[in-house]
């Protein structure tokens, strides 16, 4: 019954787009449509994967199609935990699209994005349901180039074409890995379903091959540290609606495939969960490091999506570590601490990248420099923006707390039971403690930066609030990021369901924690209410500025200003390339000075690499002119070669030779 | 139900006193007579009798800056417990809620700083977020070193280390390291001298006190009340795992607490009118030095 609901539900939201293909281009009612299927489609599948967390552990579904290589498909806990965010971030964002990409003000492309969008829901879902090699791969490949279609929606522009590029090119690299790990999969085990490796089945190196091509391809799906270069240029690039979708959710296949491949292998050595931990532990300190260098709203956003995998991939290592060493807590711990993760960035993410694109929407502007003030005229915008800010911060009493206080417990507790391996896990805790501060650091600088103090740069028309169609779903998210992490009992029951492993609740105090958060609101509520009724006469006047009679707007901190400390003290990572106009007369004239980060892996290696090999091989541009008939040629040539290996030689060949 | 009672009352009540012995020691150091030791009591009453000036482009934050930090640095004096007494709330893992809370209070003073727009106020939150990012891993590498020795989860069950634990020859040093290294936490989370001075004002070389500068009266009163509960309760943390094994008696017990806690006050206060303040391009420096401490005091204990 509830993939019965995912599958209408897949079909609806497949469907979706296609009505509005055949709408005049600056007509809404395709739009509206589209919404109107994505929505109840999206309320379908909630229903669906809600019904499906409690289900039976698996309800398998057999179609035979011999086209799809009889797939199977099938619906757990996991999937359906997995499930959950792609139908809730699928309804949402298409209704934030109603009013951020209007059909009516982007005639050329509107009615693409509805219709990949849709594809791209139905694709995520049929790899998350799917139970075998070829359900999952085209359930992939669907995601991965409606994603490509997505991002490349303003393909006018040559950065937008140059990251879709990019994204396309990784994405490839993805799927050519997973053919490689299927084929080693099939291979090893026999056949091509997903089902559990019986221990012992597999050789140890085996398994070790089957693991690191996973965590290659998975993690380059996923965004892990040295593989996230495609992430901040697609994130960019794409809408804002899109980018939401792209990092809360797609990101999460990734994270799925390797929790999946995690299950179906057996006794995984200590080196897996090492090897993950220590990449998570990379990819959370480097990412915030690299997000807080940047100047644009949404590539910083992105970056701090590395950052939030590797919190991920942090918990997923401590499960692999606990598998390991046969320790059923730290599984609990580890897997809830990174599926409760995995849910909350699927959340306050996409909240904030709506409210990036609020922002865009309203002064077109994605330059954190020139921004400033914006509180005082989308005041809605930016109190939903705030929460989304605390909640990833991971700071008390919202959501992303939560998960990493469970992580944390999962880290620590080893080391207070005295465990002989727990030093190496409890190494990984400092390095959480400085993700946190560089987050809550780098969230600081983005809120105040866009919404407080006063306007950088006056804007060239008035800066308006979001219509309500904007606001509503930023409203839901930030409304499920309060109630985790307020009432985090209700989300025990889900966890436990999904790791399948009950003793979460004896573990972390949920209920504790929970009456702690509402005992310290209402605290809150209290002393706000006596310090409004102390101020009420209050006088307004302007900021004080240490007696300086003409400050200017310019004058303010901005976010470089903000950041400049920590760029600096990590400069031998970050690398800041300034550029000044040097002064040379004695009344210099107008000067400008400017600074940008590289992305680490893309412009300092990848690109150089790459320029490198393309100069290299430019002997072999001979034999390729674009010309069919030589390629025909070669066809021809090869098929012969091949074939002439046919000729018995030695029958034919030696005998001349011997007498 | 007394013990919380007396808890509660000593969280809302010492911590102008250790300002006010932290002034009275410094006043000495120069040779002045000083002000009364209960002078930021005073102080603080005043505040909250003035009127509030606010700047013209704040919004919410600016009021929501006091009331979070007072309301989270409160709910972390509920989870430590004072002397031999017992914590009032404790639960498994409350110390990284302990930890956090000082990150949700240190998320809003600076919004709130930025809210004005002024430069000046900007510096000051940059500076302060930017050492966060030092102390931070520090203060979790000593917690995990306490929680090596204890064994449990919880900060009330992990002080006062007072000898209820097996603590052998071996680990001495790395608890003195552990200290040491706190310490420096204390005094950069606290804005003292060496890393920040609590007695200029409007000098580029401020974190804290320039971050208040726009707030006025209650605002202000609400900001200095809880960064003097910041201290006692750094300083409550240290304390509390420096207090020798208790003697049984109530009355003796809470005596050598608060004396501790007294001695804790003058120290810094010797401290402040003995060492000039460092450059601020230096502080990192010695940020990362306590880190190193507690980490190398982790390396030794777990080994």
């Amino acid at each position: 019954m509830p993939l019965g609901l995912i599958l209408s539900a897949m079909v609806m939201t497949a469907f979706s787009g296609i009505p509005g293909l055949f709408s005049r281009p600056a007509s809404q009612w395709g739009q509206r449509l589209a919404t109107c299927l994505m929505l109840s489609g999206g309320a379908l599948g909630l229903a669906g994967a809600g019904a499906g967390m409690f289900a039976a552990p698996s309800s398998l579904f057999f179609f035979p199609w011999p086209a799809m290589g009889n797939a199977t498909i099938g619906l757990d806990p996991l999937s359906a935990f997995f499930l959950m965010p792609v139908f809730l971030i699928g309804g949402l964002g298409s209704l934030y699209g109603l009013g951020y990409w209007k059909q009516s003000e982007h005639p050329h492309n509107a009615r693409r994005l509805q219709f990949f969008w849709g594809l791209l829901v139905m694709g995520m879902c049929l790899l998350l349901i799917g139970r075998h090699a070829m359900s999952f791969l085209f359930g992939w490949e669907f995601m991965a180039l409606s994603a490509f279609f997505l991002v490349a929606t303003e393909d006018d522009e040559r950065e937008c074409r140059k990251s879709a590029l990019i994204y396309l090119f990784s994405t490839h690299a993805t799927t050519l890995t997973l053919f490689g790990f299927f084929a080693l999969w099939r291979h090893a085990t026999g056949s091509y379903d997903l089902v559990p490796v019986v221990a012992g089945a597999v050789p140890p190196g085996m398994l070790n091959a089957l693991f690191f091509l996973a965590l290659f391809g998975f993690g380059l799906k996923a965004g892990m540290m040295p593989l996230h270069y495609w992430l901040p240029g697609a994130h960019a690039s794409a809408p804002s609606h899109v980018s939401a979708m792209l990092s809360g959710v797609m990101l999460k296949m990734g994270i799925y495939g390797l929790v999946r491949i995690g299950l179906l292998l057996p006794e995984p050595p200590a080196l897996w969960g090492g090897v993950v931990l220590a990449f998570g532990a990379a990819s959370g300190i480097l990412g915030v490091l690299l997000a807080i260098s940047q100047h644009d709203l949404k590539r910083l956003l992105a970056y701090h999506s590395v950052e939030n995998i590797g919190i991920i991939l942090m918990g997923l290592g401590l499960a692999w570590l606990g598998r390991a060493h046969d320790r059923p807590a730290w599984v609990a711990l580890g897997l809830a601490g990174s599926l409760l993760h995995v849910w909350n960035h699927s959340l306050f993410k996409p909240l904030l990248f709506f409210g990036a694109g609020s922002v865009l929407h309203a002064t077109g502007k994605r330059n954190l420099d020139l921004m400033g003030g914006l509180a005082a005229f989308m005041p809605r915008t930016a109190l939903l923006f705030l929460t989304g800010a605390v909640a990833i911060s991971g700071i008390p009493p919202l959501n992303g707390f939560i998960s990493e206080w469970i992580l944390y417990i999962g880290l620590m507790r080893p080391l207070a039971l005295g465990d002989a391996e727990a030093f190496g896990i409890a190494l990984s805790v400092p390095a959480l403690a400085m993700i946190g501060a560089l987050a809550a650091a780098c969230f600081v600088k983005v809120y105040a930066s866009v919404f407080l103090g006063t306007q950088r740069t006056p804007d060239v028309k008035p800066v308006h609030e979001s219509p309500r169609v904007m606001l509503i779903p930023m409203g839901v998210l930030a409304f499920v990021c309060a109630v985790i992490g307020i009432l985090p009992q209700i989300v025990c029951p889900l966890l436990e369901s999904v790791t399948g492993l009950p003793q979460l609740s004896e573990l972390v105090p949920f209920q504790t924690i929970g009456a702690v958060s509402i005992g310290f609101l209402s605290f809150l509520a209290v002393l706000t209410a006596w310090i409004l009724f102390r101020t009420k006469k209050r006088r307004r006047t302007g900021t004080w500025d240490c007696g300086y009679a003409e400050p200017t707007s310019r004058m303010q901190y901005t976010a470089s200003s903000f950041g400049n400390g920590l760029v600096s003290l990590f400069s031998w990572f970050l690398c800041p390339q300034g550029h000044k106009s040097a002064i040379r007369e004695i009344h210099p004239g107008q000067a400008s000075a400017s600074s940008h980060v590289d992305e680490v892996v893309l412009d300092r290696l990848l690109i150089p690499v790459f320029h490198r090999t393309e100069r290299f091989f430019s002997w072999f541009n001979r034999f390729q002119q674009g010309v069919s008939q030589n390629y025909i040629l070669y066809m021809l040539v090869a098929a012969l070669f091949m074939l002439s290996l046919l000729i018995p030689y030695r029958d034919w060949v030696l005998p001349l030779f011997t007498p | 139900m007394m013990e919380r009672i007396i808890h509660l009352s000593l969280l809302l009540l010492l911590p102008p006193l250790l300002f006010g012995i932290i002034n009275k020691t410094k006043a000495r150091f120069s040779g002045r007579a000083g002000a009364p030791i209960l002078q930021p009591y005073h102080d603080l009453a005043r505040l909250f009798r003035k009127g509030t000036v606010v700047s013209s482009t704040t919004t919410w934050v600016f009021f929501a800056g006091p009331v979070v930090t007072l309301g989270a640095t409160l709910l972390a004096g509920l989870l430590l417990p004072f002397g031999y007494s017992r914590a009032m709330l404790s639960f498994s893992g409350d110390f990284i809620l302990f930890a956090y809370l000082f990150g949700l209070a240190r998320f809003f003073t600076t919004t709130a700083a930025m809210d004005t727009g002024s430069a000046f106020e900007g510096m000051g939150a940059a500076r302060e977020v930017t050492f966060a990012v030092f102390t931070e891993p520090g203060l979790f590498c000593a917690f995990l070193v306490l929680v090596k020795t204890s064994g449990t989860l919880s900060l009330g069950g992990m002080l006062p280390l007072d000898g209820r634990f097996n603590v052998t020859e071996g680990e001495f040093a790395p608890l003195l390291m552990v200290v040491i290294g706190l310490a420096i936490i204390l005094l950069a989370e606290n804005s003292r001298i060496p890393v920040d001075d609590p007695n200029t004002h409007l000098e580029l070389t401020m974190i804290h006190e320039v971050m208040i500068l726009d707030h006025s009266g209650p605002l202000l009163g609400l900001l200095e009340y809880a960064s003097g509960m910041k201290l006692f309760l750094l300083g409550t943390l240290l304390c509390d795992i420096l207090l020798p094994s208790g003697t049984g008696q109530a009355w003796m017990d809470a005596g050598l607490y608060l004396l501790m806690l007294v001695l804790f006050a003058v120290a810094i206060g010797s401290m402040e009118s003995l060492m000039p303040r460092l450059r601020m391009s230096r502080v990192p420096l010695l940020l990362i030095s306590s880190f190193l401490l507690c980490g190398s005091a982790l390396i030794l204990f777990v080994r």
